[in-house]
């Protein structure tokens, strides 16, 4: 059987070759999840707004202080614990190995920390008897839209808390090399993006008018 | 992977330390311009309009530079960005003219 040329074929980049896109497959596939994972959460949101359109008495029940500075500090958070992404993966990638799990492990816990903040703010709300099926203020439904659209987004952040404490651990012991560190850097990216929609559309557009 | 596209991809040439800590900070100062629109409470089509803008700013701020896609082959934004669009699209077509509603609306 001949030999292929794999220089040649992978330098065209439609040409099918072993790396069409100069990226590994790790890559390639965390991106085609992140594809499908943005339309997961498009329609949810999507879901809400027409939820919301529908109903004529959708309560916008959150006040500056302190449910919306709360939001814009975990906001923060989340970007601050985004740029200590970037840090780990440049680490990683000039193989500065304790540097990088150092930054690995600000990063997640900036992710616990958004899940505490955010869960306390939960408990509140079921204390002043917000439920998924019922509030005080108006249409039931918003329990269920705010409950579902920041609980699906928690879960990715406690999801990606425990992806990146395996990656640590990986990355520090020689088993994972620096591609898995910026395979996870993309994932932690997107769950932040994700928050930058449902921050203004969960919390902004309800703004309490009246407060 | 032969040694010749190894060097290809290390020749990518990133971005800096510097131009992360800028993406950051415009990424909350865009954050704060949200909070601030919030605390001036305009009508909500207005209101949803500049949101939403801001929003797509921001995110393509992440997935340009953090997400580093800016310096990938063109072949990768070909593949993820137009195809989330053309999704998002054909979700949108059978809702739009509802979305209409949210002008007449009092939210």
């Amino acid at each position: 059987m001949a030999e292929l040329d794999i220089d040649a074929i992978a330098g065209q980049a439609w040409g099918g070759g072993v790396a069409p896109f100069a990226t590994n497959t790790k890559k390639l596939g965390m991106w085609l999840f992140l594809l499908s994972d943005s339309l997961t959460f498009s329609t949810a949101i999507l879901a809400y707004a027409y939820v919301r359109l529908a109903s004529s008495n959708w309560p916008r029940p959150f006040e500056i202080s302190p449910a919306i500075l709360n939001a814009t500090f975990l906001t923060f958070i989340l970007l601050s614990s985004s740029l200590t992404m970037v840090m780990a993966v440049a680490a990683a990638h000039r193989n500065e190995v304790r540097k990088a799990v150092m930054y690995i492990l600000f990063t997640a816990v900036g992710g616990i920390a958004f899940v505490v903040l955010h869960l306390m703010e939960w408990f509140r709300l079921f204390n002043e008897g917000v439920t998924p099926w019922a509030n005080k203020w108006g249409d039931p439904l918003f329990g269920g839209t705010f409950f579902g659209l920041t609980g699906l987004h928690m879960l990715h952040v406690s999801i990606g808390v425990i992806y990146l404490c395996i990656i640590a651990i990986g990355f520090g012991r020689g088993k994972f090399n620096s591609d898995h560190v910026e395979v996870s850097g993309l994932y932690w990216h997107f769950v932040d993006l994700v928050w930058m929609f449902i921050f203004p559309m969960v919390y902004l557009m309800s703004v309490n008018l009246k407060g | 992977m032969s040694a010749h596209e190894a060097t290809a991809i290390e020749t990518h040439h990133g971005p800096t330390k510097k131009l992360f800590m800028w993406v950051w900070f415009w990424l909350l100062v865009l954050t704060g311009v949200e909070v601030f629109l919030a605390y001036l409470r305009l009508e909500p089509h207005l209101m949803l309009t500049l949101l939403v803008g801001l929003s797509l700013i921001k995110s393509a701020l992440i997935v340009a530079y953090f997400m580093h896609l800016r310096f990938e082959k063109i072949g990768l934004f070909l593949i993820v960005v137009p195809t989330l669009v053309f999704c998002l699209i054909m979700i949108l077509i059978f809702v739009f003219p509802d979305s209409l509603r949210i002008a007449r609306l009092h939210l």
